[in-house]
């Protein structure tokens, strides 16, 4: 998960729609077969030039969480769970009835939980450094005890290019990014950044799984996508050189081609 | 005016500052001399018996994992105080109680307090500096929402009396809430609220509790005891705001250092 981020910012293709009284900024892109993309801990908005990559080739549906970026965060909503059935109404809504489905860290978590729930509705799926599943020792690290220049060289395969200098954010776009990270806590800190339950139902996972990971990343480990993976029935694992946890960020280009030629093959 | 006599059981033996990386939350408690803790706390509960004998009030606080506070259960304190003291008020300052899992219980440890003691409990809540998450793993995130929720479970386990009521909230469920002791003091004892922001006085002063702060220095006190008269005054109990509701905590040190440290409020440094 990537704690702080640049928040998203009003772009083309955003609009809002509303879920059971949550307020969704709502990204939509390009025309083909649909992909549903769900974004990880720290906003969209590091991600929209690689949602532009991908929607060369395909229609992207791209949501920000609840209680991120432009999204309304309901006193009831706590947990991932809520924000899958969120998804579903909108899979309904949108008209994905089935869908490639794409996502990156907490969304990667996300995007688990939904194929687990309506495996029929998922043709092909990515998992960019997922979290929520503990298939090892117990979690030693944690992203919310740790400054953030640690956090960052975990973080990124070369932290001096870290995209985001909150020094130099206007106060509005640090506002989001403590919002982020405020939501992050409230749906990841117990337990730590993982469902219990989650990995008895991946059994239910019937689509082709890519699972991708950077090299340098240092908060998900090549151990532990090797576990998680093995608790998918129809999972590979692929590496991307030179990047961290956001090889779509640091290696935009190699990542996307990956996930459009698994998608399409 | 009542004034309190407030100690954080440091303990002090502690090698140079240089050595370790923090003196909160990840200082390896091996560092921890159980003898040398055991005649600190000789120390430190005779000082509030001095106290006493002084006629200042005794009041305790609670912190976990650090070596600036080491009272990490101040209810056990406060029970020991109980039965050691006679006259002294027993200010717990406060139960941290969105970082415990169980308000009822909370409820009970301050009900069964306020009888050892014969009524002498002042019961003070806090939400808890940032750092107590880690200890008690609670989440960041809500905390205000669960403090205010346990704070009036706990005032609902102290006043119902004619048998188990139950409670169906956002962060607590209980089905069968009947306490036994009740509180000595009738309805309850005074409760005390921290706060150091403006909008959270506003509904402690609604509900009367006592207000206390700390560290707003000279500036940020007035507009925290303003906010806590408006909410007084707003949820109707009338123009007079007693001044003995409203508290100040602040560092006895030397005055030198004092004036460096933070400048005296106008409003005094008890109730």
């Amino acid at each position: 998960m990537t704690v702080l981020t640049k928040p998203a910012q009003a772009a083309k293709g955003q609009s809002r729609i509303s879920i059971a009284g949550v307020e969704l900024e709502l990204f939509e892109r390009g025309q083909g077969a649909p992909m549903l993309y769900l974004h990880g801990g720290g906003g969209i908005g590091l991600d929209l030039p690689f949602l532009d990559l991908l929607a060369k080739d395909r229609r992207v549906v791209a949501p920000s969480h609840p209680g991120f970026g432009q999204s309304s965060l309901p006193d009831w909503l706590d947990c991932i769970d809520d924000i899958a059935h969120i998804y579903l109404e909108l899979m309904d809504r949108v008209g994905l009835t089935r869908t490639d489905l794409v996502g990156f860290s907490i969304g990667g978590w996300i995007a688990a939980d939904l194929a687990t729930k309506v495996p029929e509705r998922i043709s092909r799926l990515v998992l960019i450094g997922p979290v929520g599943v503990k298939t090892g020792r117990s979690d030693k690290l944690d992203v919310f005890a740790m400054p953030r220049e640690k956090l960052d060289r975990l973080r990124f395969h070369d932290p001096a290019k870290n995209p985001v200098d909150l020094a130099s954010l206007p106060d509005e776009e640090l506002q989001t990014v403590a919002r982020n990270s405020e939501t992050l806590a409230l749906l990841t800190w117990e337990p730590y950044m993982h469902n219990p339950k989650l990995k008895h139902r991946l059994h239910r996972v019937t689509a082709p799984t890519l699972f991708l990971r950077g090299a340098s990343d240092g908060i998900v480990s090549a151990e532990y996508l090797e576990r998680y993976a093995a608790l998918l029935p129809q999972a590979r694992i692929e590496t991307i050189a030179q990047a961290g946890h956001l090889p779509h960020v640091e290696q935009r280009e190699t990542t996307a081609a990956k996930v459009l030629k698994f998608l399409s093959p | 005016m009542k004034a309190w006599h407030f100690s954080e059981n440091a303990y002090p033996y502690l090698p140079p500052a240089d050595e370790y990386e923090s003196i909160r939350v990840s200082l390896p408690n091996r560092i921890y001399d159980p003898g040398k803790g055991a005649a600190l706390y000789d120390r430190y509960i005779d000082e509030w018996l001095v106290a006493e004998d002084e006629g200042v009030e005794i009041m305790l606080n609670e912190h976990h994992q650090t070596a600036t506070c080491v009272d990490p259960a101040a209810p056990l304190v406060l029970a020991a105080l109980a039965r050691l003291t006679s006259k002294a008020r027993l200010l717990i300052l406060g139960n941290p109680v969105a970082n415990r899992r169980q308000p009822v219980r909370v409820a009970e440890e301050m009900a069964m307090v306020d009888i050892l003691s014969k009524g002498r409990l002042e019961c003070g809540f806090v939400r808890g500096v940032p750092y107590e998450v880690l200890p008690a793993n609670s989440n960041p995130v809500r905390m205000n929402e669960r403090q205010w929720e346990a704070m009036d479970l706990i005032v609902k386990a102290w006043t119902s009396h004619d048998g188990p009521v139950s409670h169906e909230g956002r962060f607590f469920h209980h089905r069968n809430i009947n306490i036994w002791p009740r509180p000595f003091q009738q309805p309850h004892p005074p409760i005390w609220v921290s706060t150091t922001t403006p909008g959270g006085a506003g509904r402690v002063g609604a509900r009367g509790y006592v207000q206390a702060t700390f560290l707003t220095g000279y500036k940020g006190t007035p507009a925290i005891y303003d906010s806590y008269r408006k909410g007084w005054r707003d949820a109707g109990r009338g123009e007079d705001v007693p001044v003995n509701r409203l508290a100040y905590a602040r560092c006895s040190m030397p005055p030198r250092a004092r004036r460096r440290r933070a400048p005296a409020p106008r409003s005094s440094s008890g109730t």
